[in-house]
């Protein structure tokens, strides 16, 4: 799960890393109080879901209160990326003598969290790992003992000469860690790391990303979640506990299983159709996600031909093919069906469904073939 | 042979008298899995279809010499479960569990390591060696016994491959799923490198899909050290980048962990990648010089 820049700036500020003093506004006229409370030079950002808010202009600096609000009133609003600007920080502009990178991140291949350090801060880090990867110093952390003070105080003398600053820089990764564990981060970066010239240290932007299979023991982090980024389609599927991902194309897919899901949106293709989406129902499925996510694909007006494509193993088949008759007596579905179902109880659900009239595969090319020429047929 | 189980793999079922814990047990008992013990704690001294339950893994191990644990716990409750059954001293622990936090499992592959440990998962279907034994949640009639080594990321698109292997009349020496998630303990390496040195193994089907290297390195891998032939497939050719495809492991991140970039490496090592599942036995036959019987 993303969090915001101005959620994530609180919890490392909990963490005692030092943070510009900030503050949120929805409107104009708030970023100017804050503006004024604060004093002196502010920068104002907007708090959207994607990188390269600067670029798209929803960060700027205001001299005053009255510039403060000129420049959120311009931002609030502001479409960034598909996504309409709902919020701004206001918070302390610092000087900038020099800036740094640090960021912790889950390593797959060392399976453990690694701790990256670069002299390169304040711009795209993605950009500085491609162009001069030398740059960046990464530093496997051993979760069982977590980041040590030696290791701190190593990373941090590999970006920042002087000693004493040294140490505030050390202090703040080690407390970067805590943040990460303590907060079940999967991603946890400081960018830029500010020095100012007098030798303070100023983590001045955040980000941070939540593991969504840790939320059950993050409460607090969990309702930050913000759903005005979330269509309604998403929000059922989260609360139907679905996996799913909107797309571009016109034959709607339900899958059970990730691989399997991914490879029934690569087959549609393959045989020249475009997915309309990816969604698996998961494992042990009851008939009341199979309504939800027939639910969901049907309510797609771009989708022009719908496949079910199901390999029971631990998901029972006449479960599906119960949760397929109550979604069309519930709610009846304009675009035409095809099903595939075999594995576990499958005699039982091609029984349940006899009585409809559904175009059945006994393969999955046969199926996504079907469910193809459907769609064309409709277009 | 095959890897990692066979019929002597002594089974404990931990959370055998929950839901999945209590009907898999039955499901693997009827496979001919050694099921010898289950643990729950609170409930030691019951039986569930017959096996008898522990209130602790070490009694479980003490009682019945259980050397495997396949866990159906819940997500929260699966790091204690897995580091209590290595320290019982079990040498495999299969973690079917899904939604385990990530920082859990690398604490656990961290202390598993230091034990000498091997897990499977989490969030996977497990391992099966047809006719001998299965440790896991996969429908065991679709296997049959065989010389095609399987392993695979995912659960259901497992199944669909093994699906295919059998209408084309070739069996499985041993078939697992090493999970979803972003760390898991046995990884395609590992599994490469067993089936390599298994006698029964004549070729092996490696089922990837987007996020992560695992492919990548495993095609590193082929190209130094293996002799057997290897096909792949990869899924996820048409996932959007940033979008977690289901797995908290499938995801495009910073532009990396495409299904082009796998299959490049994959091609690169000398892997032919099947387009669509349904290529895959034809392929395996090629690469072992059999045309169709």
């Amino acid at each position: 799960m993303k969090i915001h820049e101005y959620q994530a700036r609180g919890i490392l500020r909990s963490y005692g890393i030092p943070v510009p003093r900030f503050d949120v506004a929805t409107d104009a006229e708030e970023a100017g109080k804050i503006a004024e409370s604060i004093g002196g030079t502010v920068v104002v950002k907007a708090q959207v879901h994607v990188g390269g808010r600067g670029k798209a202009g929803g960060v700027k600096l205001a001299e005053d209160p009255n510039e403060a609000r000129r420049r959120a009133k311009a931002i609030l609003g502001m479409d960034i990326k598909g996504l309409t600007v709902g919020k701004v920080i206001v918070a302390e502009a610092v000087d900038i003598e020099r800036e740094y990178y640090i960021g912790i991140v889950i390593d797959r291949s060392a399976k453990r969290p690694v701790c990256m350090v670069s002299e390169a801060g304040g711009i795209d880090i993605e950009l500085v790992a491609r162009v001069t990867p030398e740059r960046i110093h990464r530093f496997p952390i051993d979760p069982l003992e977590g980041m040590t003070d030696g290791a701190a105080a190593e990373l941090a003398s590999m970006i920042e000469p002087e000693p004493e600053i040294a140490e505030r820089v050390a202090d703040v990764i080690g407390k970067l860690y805590e943040a990460f564990v303590g907060s079940d981060a999967s991603l946890a970066e400081i960018n830029p790391l500010v020095v100012t010239p007098g030798g303070e240290v100023w983590a001045v932007d955040a980000k941070m990303n939540i593991d969504d299979n840790a939320l059950f023991r993050q409460p607090e982090i969990a309702e930050m979640r913000d759903t005005s980024e979330e269509t309604d389609e998403m929000r059922t599927a989260r609360e139907m506990d679905l996996s799913f991902v909107k797309l571009e194309g016109d034959v709607g897919c339900v899958v059970n299983g990730a691989g399997l899901a991914m490879t029934t949106m690569d087959l549609i293709k393959f045989y020249g159709g475009e997915p309309a989406n990816f969604l698996d129902i998961g494992g042990s499925s009851s008939p009341e996600k199979v309504v939800a996510a027939l639910d969901i694909i049907a309510g797609d007006s771009n989708v022009r031909a719908i496949l079910i494509n199901i390999f029971g193993g631990i998901t029972r088949c006449d479960d599906v093919a119960r949760g397929i008759v109550e979604a069309l007596t519930r709610r009846p579905v304009s675009q035409p069906i095809v099903v595939r179902l075999t594995g576990t109880n499958e005699s039982k659900a091609r029984e349940i469904l006899a009585e409809r009239s559904f175009a059945a595969a006994e393969t999955m090319d046969d199926a996504v073939q079907q469910a193809v020429e459907l769609a064309r047929g409709r277009a | 042979m095959s890897i990692f189980v066979d019929e002597t793999t002594r089974v404990c079922v931990q959370g055998i008298t929950g839901r999945d814990g209590s009907f898999h047990t039955e499901r693997m008992l009827a496979y001919g899995t050694n099921v010898v013990a289950g643990k729950t704690p609170g409930k030691g001294g019951e039986t569930v279809h017959g096996v008898p339950v522990f209130d602790s893994v070490e009694e479980a191990v003490g009682e019945t010499g259980a050397n495997a644990s396949v866990l159906f716990v819940p997500a929260r409750a699966a790091a204690g479960a897995a580091i209590e059954a290595a320290e019982a001293g079990v040498g495999l622990i299969v973690c079917i569990s899904e939604g385990v936090p990530t920082l859990d499992a690398a604490r656990v592959y961290r202390r598993l390591s230091d034990l000498g440990v091997r897990m499977i998962g989490p969030n996977c279907p497990g391992i099966i060696s047809p006719g001998k034994t299965k440790l896991g949640i996969m429908p065991g009639d679709i296997h049959t016994r065989g010389a095609v080594g399987v392993v695979s990321r995912s659960g259901t698109l497992t199944y669909e491959v093994v699906d295919q292997l059998r209408r084309d009349g070739q069996g499985q020496s041993s078939v697992l799923g090493i999970g979803g998630d972003p760390i898991i303990g046995t990884n395609f390496i590992d599994a490469l490198s067993a089936f390599e040195h298994d006698g029964e193994t004549e070729a092996v089907v490696l089922i990837g899909e987007i996020g992560g290297t695992d492919e990548e390195q495993a095609a590193e891998f082929v190209r130094e050290h293996m002799t057997k032939p290897v096909v792949g497939f990869i899924a996820g050719r048409t996932a959007p980048p940033g979008k977690r495809m289901g797995h908290a492991g499938a995801i495009i991140a910073g532009g990396r962990g495409t299904a082009q970039e796998k299959i490049e490496a994959l091609s690169g090592a000398g892997i032919p990648v099947a387009d669509r599942p349904s290529e895959i036995p034809g392929l395996l036959r090629r690469s072992l010089g059999r045309g169709h019987d």
